[in-house]
């Protein structure tokens, strides 16, 4: 459908987007549009009031330093597959990002975009909250940082207030011995995950796994960590039985709703499939 | 309001509405018809453009953002001489049949094509499934890319 009216604004500067913002209701950021373009096409979004963030370039930069990964919002998913430093410092991510929908669509869509749109099965949000990452934000108030697991509140629903704007994305240091695997189910290339994990552990000198990390995504109505799961994880040497076993508390702990993609018992079974792949692809086991 | 960009190698400057999209200002106010509206919700490919010689959904972006952007649509992809390798390409392999998602397809292909001449078999695949067709079931869309690989490659990427 044609898209409904609305007036548009390109602000030069960060303050005066977050002051255009705040100048009236139903006022939204648009940053790629990949997401919020389609969502007004369908009328599930009707702004009055469209703020452009596409000449604020200070948030187009990827930084890679001690701390970690820094993603300003306005980085691409095309940004991210090009940066060929993410290899080491972020390779769950760049695996991850690779599952980011199509060419097309790629070369607009953004990293604050995605998160702030929220969707449940997107795979930025849900490597958000697996790498415990830190959103940065500015409002009216002035800026303030949120624990990406305090930022997802429902589908498309965010700790986001009306005139906050997303800067950065902050993603913690990676260990260069850290072992990580991700896996996704869509039944189209592209397509939103049906189910996914991600997942990380560290490794002690007796083989050990440590610090696991299991992130779920589409398979409820925010990303996920899985406890029952990593808990499996934590004090063993991965083998196929960990990972089985870590794969069996996955489905047993999430409850996901049947909808027109997938069954709620369907989904459930999936994620467990997953998480045991991905563990398994990252104790270098063979796997699918 | 108004908005300038070039188009084809030629600017325009066009009075829009900040909410038509830049594949309707292309198609009704620059009457530039070669490429397809479908879905008009970024799923089906058929309105895929060059923005800034990226390959993008027209129908995702709006016209005023186009403001001093260099847009190519599939017009500025052909000439009236000859048709193009990549369009040779297409016919020769039957890769068209009601030709609704053509322009998208030949669009997308081009842009692969300039950016990654010696990409293979599934590249193709990966890049062309933001394209939906409903006629040929793609194998012959997927070989006719494949086929045009060589009039992309530079002298030095052929050595």
């Amino acid at each position: 459908m044609k898209l409904p009216a609305f007036d548009y604004a390109c602000p030069a500067t960060l303050a005066e987007a977050v002051a255009l913002l705040g100048s009236r209701d139903e006022a939204k950021a648009l940053a790629g549009g990949q997401s919020l373009v389609p969502m007004m096409a369908f009328r599930i979004a009707s702004p009055l009031l469209l703020v452009d963030l596409r000449k604020l370039s200070d948030l187009r930069q990827i930084t890679i330093d001690n701390s970690g990964v820094r993603l300003g919002a306005m980085v691409r998913w095309r940004d991210i597959e090009d940066d060929g430093r993410l290899n080491a410092a972020h390779p769950l991510l760049k695996a991850a990002v690779a599952h980011v929908a199509h060419y097309q669509i790629r070369n607009r869509g953004t990293v604050g975009g995605s998160v702030a749109h929220a969707d449940p099965a997107a795979e930025m949000p849900g490597i958000a909250v697996t790498c415990d990452a830190e959103i940065a934000v500015v409002g009216a108030a002035g800026p303030r940082v949120i624990r990406a697991d305090d930022f997802f509140i429902a589908p498309l629903t965010t700790a986001l207030a009306a005139d906050e704007i997303i800067t950065e994305i902050r993603l913690p240091a990676w260990p260069a011995q850290r072992r990580w695997g991700f896996r996704e189910f869509s039944r189209r290339r592209g397509d939103f995950a049906m189910a996914a994990a991600a997942v990380f552990f560290d490794v002690d000198d007796a083989g050990k796994a440590h610090n696991t990390h299991i992130g779920a995504i589409g398979i409820g109505d925010r990303p996920v960590r899985l406890a029952d799961a990593e808990a499996e994880v934590n004090g063993e040497v991965v083998d196929v039985a960990v990972s089985e076993r870590a794969g069996r508390a996955a489905s047993a702990s999430v409850n996901p709703q049947s909808d027109i993609h997938a069954s709620g018992a369907y989904r459930k079974s999936l994620v467990g499939t997953m998480v045991e792949r991905a563990l398994q692809s990252a104790a270098g086991l063979p796997c699918r | 309001m108004p908005v300038s960009f070039e188009v084809n190698g030629k600017r325009v400057t066009v009075e829009v509405e900040p909410r038509m999209t830049l594949v309707d200002c292309l198609r009704h106010q620059l009457r530039l018809t070669g490429t397809h509206v479908g879905c008009e919700h970024g799923v089906c490919g058929a309105c895929t453009i060059l923005l800034d010689g990226e390959a993008v959904r027209a129908c995702l972006i709006l016209a005023v953002q186009a403001e001093g952007c260099k847009v190519v649509t599939i017009e500025g992809l052909s000439n009236d001489e000859a048709l193009t390798p990549l369009q040779a390409s297409f016919r020769r392999h039957h890769a068209v049949q009601c030709g609704f998602c053509t322009p998208g397809m030949i669009t997308t292909a081009h842009a692969l094509l300039t950016a990654e001449p010696d990409c293979d078999a599934d590249r193709v695949r990966e890049v062309l499934s933001g394209n939906i067709c409903r006629c040929t079931g793609y194998i012959s869309i997927v070989e006719a890319v494949l086929d045009a690989r060589s009039a992309y490659r530079t002298p030095e990427s052929q050595s």
